[in-house]
């Protein structure tokens, strides 16, 4: 676990294996205060970890493994595979054994089924009818493949709690029970009915069948959490350092900050950062969810666990183990799976007192029966209350919303949403409002030339040669617009001199002894050149939200040159998309209105408001909220986070980076706008999933319960069996786990 | 009313108070954790009730002894944190709590509870 780092400083925290007493802490302590670059280290019995600060430029994963190998303990440095690896282990071994429980106590059912099953026992062979066969049969299905009921009993028991366990072992005992008097003491039974028989049918199947849904259950439960699996596997194992000017792979563990790391085509980018030399075609569709590779060239970021599809190219390693962006993506996933939604406070109250309330119930039936039930009321009794017992499910209520948020935040990480928590998703489905922050939201957020109208006897490479020649010495923030563009022209420019800025103004020198001018109408006005023939072409571009700048030579103008912000390409999508759902879109920006409605007509949001400072943003927010409309806020996540607070959902368009991640209930690290409308969608759908999950689990327990206790048999004469009980309440879970994973249907 | 009759009733109500009593009644001590504290997990959770402090970080350490499918997730939903437990290994979970209050976890089928008291 690294904690912070600055200065090649870290804090890493390893487990550490084999320690045994207060003796072992000074070894180890002492074995890695030697290590050179190891600054501080604590060991800790209780926790049985070491927490150690060392310069990662000196000190490796390997370092701190060996050092502590050297005293005679072991230290874990990469706990995290070896956990999962174990946990997968663990969890294939316990589904076998479950597997084979079911098998044997089904099959020894079924058996015990035909040979006592009226209107089927007659075809079963007479051995199979044998009271004493059969429980020889049901004896090791009730107390061997049911054991793990009676101890998940006796467990809660001792602290007073009660699961569904408790009620399968209080139900089949019973039924067990009965039917052991039965086939030893059936003088005991004779005086309740004429011809008592065992139900040991009844004990075998409940326990084959509620094993059988367990298994299915854990089966499908294993799907829900497949997205983070997946980000897990998509870590790369190995990396091709250059050290000491020779290529050495190492494991992705010992890659230090600052390392550099040659990919070739085809290979995965081991770890985040920063390309040197080359450049690419990068597939970043397992992080961002965007199917189409992005070109890379020197000095863009690259980001581990992407492909590299056809350039090779070098690069410097900037983020590494839990700084990296994967790892973050996979602890946000994490936390978002492990949150709660307001929505499952109901079904966590109800599921509380549940147990205990079925077992009040089953108290009740009994007596019911017993005191007013038909002859032979003590079977009609004993029959009825089994099956309440049996039916009741409060699994499927315990899993009706955590497996549906887990996979519907493992969707949208698989599209590059970013989900933070089950409360943000539940509140996205109810957004009324969206409002986008213009620069670098909904535009680029970097000017672009747009426009390039030439005077006579000029062409447009002639304006931009002559405007980019000038505009390369200036500092000002369009003039890189200006310069970008001849270089993307592959516009060759020219020499100037006498190079003078005129602030406010624009900027003058001189190219071939000829005075050069560019700025705006101002700038013109004072070197009293005229324009008059131009200025319906300079409001029609201003009305279109664009800057226009005026080029004159020898005091005559040659040309107009048009900048402006440009609308991302998702934009207006996103915002249609947003429209259709019958949701109000909204644009904030500090420009003014011109630009704005500009903008906005070309984004086609619904309303604009313009000039609004950044502090204003918030106190906008809530005059929406105010109207009783949720909203959601999408901007940047760093210079918007008091707005992104503010509002009901903020949408940050992140790149993973921490300050965007926890200013933000939703990341879109995609950047693509019409994931905005995604997010709702998707949040829309897992809250529908939530819904049926609970009226299918609520529903289950409330109608069937009562059917159990026998309250249609007045009426119709229908009573439950209680081995048509534990079918419903095996399926119960079963479906509602399955009903999340159809989730996964969901396309972005 | 025959006498069996009667004494099935009064088995059924006193089985009713019982069931009360034993699972809706039951007072859990609070157990103070400074540093870290280690929690069993067998058949729930012991101790039960922890009270930690406030601003300040907290491991508990789960460890599952009991293979109870039931109890192979722990979930402290106030904290976004869902973790599973294998037998018999230690997890450390770190608390960091940011407000004051009351706080449940349970299992991951919200049959085992337990509590978290931040002061």
């Amino acid at each position: 676990m690294e904690k912070s780092s600055s200065n090649n400083q870290t804090t890493k925290t390893y487990p550490i294996k084999g320690m045994h007493c207060a003796s072992c802490v000074r070894v180890i302590e002492r074995a890695l205060s030697v290590v050179p670059g190891v600054s501080k280290c604590n060991v800790n019995l209780a926790t049985e970890k070491a927490t150690v600060v060392f310069d990662q430029n000196k000190v490796t994963n390997d370092t701190i493994a060996n050092a502590v190998k050297n005293v005679g303990y072991e230290a874990i440095v990469d706990q995290k595979i070896e956990e999962k690896d174990e946990l997968q282990q663990e969890k294939l071994k316990e589904l076998k054994a479950l597997r084979n429980k079911v098998i044997i106590g089904l099959s020894l059912g079924i058996l015990i089924l035909w040979g006592s099953f009226p209107g089927l026992m007659h075809t079963a062979p007479m051995i199979l009818q044998n009271f004493w066969v059969q429980m020889l049969l049901a004896t090791p299905v009730q107390f061997w493949v049911g054991w793990e009921f009676y101890r998940a009993t006796i467990n809660s028991l001792r602290h007073r709690t009660a699961n569904m366990d408790t009620l399968v072992t209080i139900g089949t005992t019973v039924a067990y029970l009965y039917s052991v008097v039965v086939t030893i003491f059936p003088a005991l039974i004779s005086g309740i009915t004429n011809n008592p028989m065992p139900y040991f049918d009844t004990s075998t199947i409940i326990i084959g069948l509620i094993l059988l849904g367990r298994y299915f259950e854990a089966k499908a439960k294993a799907g829900t959490s497949e997205a983070i699996k997946k980000l897990i596997g998509l870590q790369a194992k190995t990396a091709r350092v250059i050290r000491n000017g020779e290529e050495v792979d190492i494991p992705i563990d010992q890659v230090k900050i600052g390392d550099v790391i040659r990919v070739r085509p085809g290979e995965k980018i081991p770890v985040d950062g920063i390309i040197l030399e080359g450049e690419s075609s990068i597939d970043e569709s397992m992080i961002t969810g965007e199917s189409l590779p992005v070109d890379k060239i020197k000095g863009d970021t690259v980001v581990g666990a992407t492909m590299n599809k056809t350039g090779s190219f070098t690069y410097k390693a900037t983020k590494i183990g839990e700084d990296s962006m994967l790892a973050q993506i996979i602890k946000l996933v994490e936390d978002a799976q492990g949150s709660k939604a307001p929505i499952q406070r109901l079904a966590d109250l109800v599921s509380s007192y549940f147990v205990p309330i079925v077992l009040m119930l089953a108290f009740v039936t009994f007596a019911i029966w017993f005191d007013f039930g038909p002859t032979p009321a003590f079977l009609f009794a004993l029959l009825n209350t089994v099956a309440v017992l049996i039916i009741a499910c409060p699994c499927a209520m315990g899993l009706a919303t955590p497996t549906a948020i887990m996979v519907g935040t493992g969707i949208g990480a698989e599209n590059g949403i970013l989900i933070k928590d089950a409360e943000s998703l539940e509140i996205a489905g109810k957004i009324k409002s969206v409002v986008f922050d213009k620069t670098g939201t909904l535009t680029n957020g970097k000017p672009e030339v747009t426009d390039v109208i030439p005077g006579a006897g000029f062409t447009k490479n002639d304006i931009l040669r002559i405007a980019a020649s000038i505009e390369i010495k200036s500092e000002h923030s369009l003039a890189e617009a200006i310069v970008s563009k001849a270089k993307l022209e592959k516009i060759k420019l020219v020499d100037l001199e006498k190079f003078q800025a005129i602030p406010g103004h624009g900027v003058s020198g001189l190219i071939s002894k000829n005075k050069i001018l560019f700025g705006n109408g101002k700038l013109m006005d004072k070197e009293g050149i005229v324009f008059s023939k131009q200025k319906g072409d300079i409001e029609n571009l201003e009305n279109e939200g664009k800057t226009v700048m005026l080029l004159a030579q020898s005091k005559q103008l040659i040309g107009l040159v048009a900048v402006a912000d440009t609308l991302k390409e998702s934009a207006k999508n996103g915002v249609d998309k947003l429209k259709k759902m019958g949701i109000e879109t909204i644009m904030f920006t500090g420009d003014n209105t011109r630009t704005a409605n500009a903008i906005a007509k070309r984004a086609g949001v619904d309303k604009v408001l313009a000039e609004v400072l950044p502090g204003d943003k918030e106190s906008e927010i809530r005059k929406i909220q105010a109207i009783g409309k949720k909203v959601a806020m999408v901007g940047d996540g760093i210079n918007d986070a008091p707005a992104l607070a503010a509002a009901d959902v903020g949408i940050a368009m992140g790149t993973g980076t921490d300050v965007a991640i926890e200013a933000a209930d939703i990341t879109l690290i995609n950047k693509n706008l019409e994931s905005v409308a995604n997010a709702i969608e998707l949040s829309k759908k897992t809250m529908r999933t939530i819904k049926m999950n609970l009226i299918w689990a609520f529903g289950y327990n409330i109608i069937l319960i009562p059917i159990a206790m026998g309250v249609l048999y007045p009426f119709f004469r229908i009573l439950l069996n209680p081995i048509f009980a534990s079918v419903a309440m095996a399926s119960s879970s079963v479906s509602v786990v399955t009903n999340s994973l159809l989730l996964k249907r969901f396309k972005i | 009313m025959d006498l069996q009759k009667l004494l099935v009733t009064i088995f059924s109500f006193g089985g009713i108070a019982f069931t009360y009593w034993f699972f809706l009644m039951k007072k859990e001590k609070e157990v103070e954790a400074s540093d870290s504290i280690n929690i069993t997990v067998n058949g729930g959770y012991n101790p039960e009730v922890i009270s930690i402090p406030f601003g300040k970080t907290t491991i508990l350490n789960f460890t599952r002894t009991d293979p109870t499918e039931c109890l192979n997730e722990i979930v402290l939903g106030d904290f976004n944190i869902r973790r599973e437990l294998p037998l018999g290994k230690k997890i450390a979970i770190k608390l960091d709590p940011k407000k004051k209050g009351e706080f449940g976890y349970s299992c991951g089928m919200n049959m085992y509870h337990g509590k978290i008291v931040v002061k």
